[in-house]
Formats: structure tokens, sequence, C-alpha cells
């Protein structure tokens, strides 16, 4: 039995085409994948993600523990409401799971996990947590909404609680504002500008519904991956796992190196990959001949396997087939990908290929 | 519910058959099949003169979401094929049963035809 988040019913009667996904049932349209895609680049779209679990960690000791817990540093979140993009490893330097981490107010934090990895995540947070003077507590209270495009903030600061829509005005890019059981965070997951919600379940519906009368094209899973895609934003479980580290899965940019007596969770293991020339790497891909790259195409160069894609598609703003692949570090800016048996040429980019509404390549 | 003419012939791989017209038969897939794939992006479809044998692959449809098989209702040589759908392969989505058509088929033997489903047994296969 799949679980439902609050919004369930609103997403029926919008029409909304229901799949299981990692244990929930979710939108992946409401009638035309592609049309909200271009809300989103556009106007404005919005996510239910409420899917996505929200972990707090509360404590005298909670910076200390994130400091071990993720490769990225907390101590870069100084002031109340500054958000940072991490990865959580294992032992082995492997992703565990990729996260945003927000600082609420002093000694306390809180984390936003993909929904298929929350159960481990939980598991391996409570495991860590033990020598630590830290509450862990998952806030399945709780709803998320992303509401994103050049219009998303303007659409919606009007329908947040007074004060906090004054402060939500004031946000600048990767902070929230929180304010009860409300917050309010200039993040996503799309390449547009926007706002995260997370708010009490029981008040989604009525936020839910006054964005859509406001203009708000409610969009399903299928936009949030070509959005995602189109912005060089990994995902979860295609792009990265516990396989392969950071380094080999264009995060390196995430691990805090210094200082150097930070011994968080994998360090040792990512330390022996860190000046190594032979590892993998996350490139871009657009396909120059016809057809549409899908995950797992085997690309070749002289004939030679030097990678593999990671997540493909059809990008929607670009109108061409597009692509996020792991390949050998000496690539070079082409190569060929099967696809279906044949040979069809395709250009080595450095993602995003779309950010704010604008195309960033060469096409 | 989805639209199923009744002057058309169907295949339980979800291609729908014309009628013939001089031994000729348009082919494409239902409503029902484009609303499952949700926006096409990319269609594939084979060159004229390509024979097929019935039920064989002869072309590939590729919405957001996955590529498609396209299997030939009927043996026979493609006899045309939709050009316009190699620079908007929504119209299959738009229109699945008028401009969205993918290819013509001369008929090797008409009798095939008798083979497939008729609108009812189209809506049956849906049903079940």
């Amino acid at each position: 039995m799949s679980r439902k988040t609050a919004l369930n019913a609103l997403h029926r009667a919008h029409g909304g085409r229901m799949v299981p996904f990692a244990g929930w049932e979710m939108p992946l349209h409401y009638g035309s994948q592609m049309e909200e895609h271009h809300a989103v680049r556009r106007s404005a779209g919005m996510f239910d993600v409420s899917h996505m679990l929200v972990i707090d960690l509360v404590g005298e000791q909670s910076r200390p523990f994130l400091q071990q817990l993720l490769a990225n540093d907390v101590a870069r979140l100084q002031t109340a409401g500054k958000a940072l993009y991490s990865c959580m490893l294992n032992e082995q330097g492997g992703v565990i799971d990729d996260l945003i981490v927000y600082h609420l107010r002093d000694n306390a934090f809180r984390l936003v996990v993909n929904a298929g990895c929350a159960d481990k995540d939980l598991a391996w947070i409570k495991e860590q947590v033990a020598p630590f003077a830290v509450t862990v507590t998952p806030r399945h209270d709780l709803a998320l909404i992303a509401v994103q495009g050049p219009q998303a903030r303007e659409k919606t600061r009007p329908l947040l609680p007074a004060t906090l829509a004054e402060r939500a005005a004031q946000l600048a890019a990767f902070h929230a504002a929180v304010q009860d059981q409300w917050c309010v965070a200039r993040t996503g997951y799309t390449g547009e500008d926007g706002f995260e919600i997370m708010l009490p379940a029981t008040q989604a519906p009525a936020l839910w519904q006054a964005l859509a009368e406001a203009g708000v094209a409610p969009c399903g899973l299928g936009a949030r991956d070509t959005l995602r895609l189109e912005a060089g934003m990994n995902l979860y479980g295609s792009d990265m796992d516990e396989q392969y580290s950071p380094l080999e899965s264009g995060l390196g940019w995430t691990v805090a190196w210094e200082p150097a007596a930070r011994n968080f969770i994998g360090r040792k293991a990512l330390e022996t990959k860190r000046n190594a020339i032979d590892n993998k790497r996350l490139v871009g891909l657009l396909l120059e001949g016809r057809g549409v790259l899908r995950n797992h195409q085997k690309l070749f160069s002289d004939g030679v396997e030097v990678g593999e894609a990671t997540s493909g598609g059809f990008a929607p703003t670009l109108q061409r087939s597009i692509a996020l692949a792991r390949v050998e570090p000496d690539i070079g800016d082409a190569c060929s990908v099967e696809i279906r048996g044949r040979q069809v040429p395709a250009k080595v980019i450095r993602p995003p290929f779309v950010r704010k509404g604008k195309i960033c390549i060469a096409i | 519910m989805s639209d199923i003419p009744n002057e058309l012939r169907y295949c339980r791989t979800h291609e729908w058959v014309s009628c013939a017209e001089d031994g000729v038969v348009t082919v494409g897939i239902t409503d029902h099949a484009q609303d499952q794939l949700g926006d096409l992006v990319f269609v594939e479809l084979p060159e004229v003169g390509d024979p097929f044998e019935a039920e064989t692959e002869c072309a590939v449809i590729e919405s957001v979401k996955a590529a498609s098989d396209i299997y030939c209702p009927v043996a026979g040589e493609i006899a045309e094929v939709n050009e316009a759908l190699m620079d908007s392969p929504e119209l299959v989505n738009d229109d699945p049963y008028g401009d969205g058509w993918l290819f013509k088929i001369a008929i090797t033997d008409e009798a095939d035809l008798d083979s497939l489903l008729d609108a009812d047994g189209y809506q049956e296969i849906l049903d079940a």
C-alpha cells in the first residue's frame, strides 16, 4: 500500500496521473509533462515534494555532529536560516544520500532528504548520533511544496502568513525564513528561482489551492525530472549512489576539505581518491544525431567503451536530447552513444544545460 | 475514456489500421496508447519500400517516459511514411487517428485484416 501525501486528493481532483514512487503515490503529470516543464521555465509551477523527509536535529552538539556526518561543513552555516547542499557518505566514501541542511536557530538544524533514502538515512543518522547529545526527530507532520519559476516568488508571497511573507521577500538564494511551523526557503531543484515551503500537512491543501488560483501550474514528477536534468542537477539513485564518491559524481565542490582536522565520515576513503588521475567523472551530453538518450546507454570513443549515461531524456527547453554520464577522465569533447544498436554522435559538455530560463550551452 | 473509432481495426499492441483503399492501409497508435506513453518526443519510421511480416518491429516511438516498439499489423510493403512526425512528434498526441498517423502499407494479403480486432474487441482488451 503506497503512502499518500496531504495533497493526494487535490492531485486527483486536478487530473494527476498517479504513480508509485519510492513507496508513495505521487503525480507523474496532470495531462502534459511538457507543458508543465515550460510553465516552470516561463512563469511558475508547483510540486508536491512532501514525500521527501524532513529530519530535525536539536541539541548542543548538533553542529559538531553534523560536522562529522556530512562531507560539506556546517561551519559555513553561521546565521540562522542559511542552507547548505551536502552529501552524506559512508566510510568507503560512497554517497548514502544528498541533502540540504538548514540552520534553524542556535543548536538546531534541519535536513531534507530523498524519499527513496529516508528509511536508511534515518537508521544511519540514529546509529551515528549515539555519542552526541542530539535529538533526532523525523517530521512526518510536515508537507513540502516547491514553487518554481521566474514568477514563483511574486505569486507565492501574498499567500504566506503576513510577517513571514515580508521576511520571504528579503531572502537571498539558499536562505530560509522560519516562523512557527512554517519554513520558506529560496531553494529548488529546477534551475529556476523560487521557494520550497515546509508547513504543517494540515495547512498544505489550502496553500496548494491558493497557489493554483494564483495561476501556479501543478507539476508532476516527470517535469521535475526534465527540469533538474536541464539544470545539470544529480538525481540520487541514477547519477550517484553508494558505489561512487562525490568526486566521481560531479560533486567534488560539495566536499569541504578544510579544516584538515575535520574528520567527517568517508574522509579517509576520499583522501585516497582526491588526487587520483583515473577518477571517473560526471559530464553532460548533448545528442547530435537523432534519437533519445536514456539511462544506462553505453558511450564509445574510437570503438572503446568510455562510459555510461546515468540519466538521459528529452530536454523540452532545448528541444534536444541530453544526459548526464559517468565517463573516463580523458573522454575529450565528443563521443558516440549506442542507441538501439546504432552509434549516434554526442557532444561532451559541462552542465548546466539551462539555468534561469536561459540555455547555457552551444546547440 | 479513450476514443476508439468504430471504422478502424486494432492490434493487441495498440496500433490501429484503416480500411484498405487500393490495397493500402494507414497505421497509427491508439488514443489509449498515446495517453499512456505521455508526450512523444521522437519517432523513427521505416523507409518507403521496406517489406515487413505481420507482428514484426517496424518503427520506434519515444515519449518523455520511454521508447516503445511499433509492430507492423499486417504483412506488406511500406508505401508512405508521415514525414511531418520527424519535426512534430506531438501530432501523435494531439490527433492519433488523424494527422498523427505513422505509415501506410501496401498489404500482401487483404484477408490478414480479418484477423485484427474490431472496436469492441479492442475495448475488451483495455477493460481486461
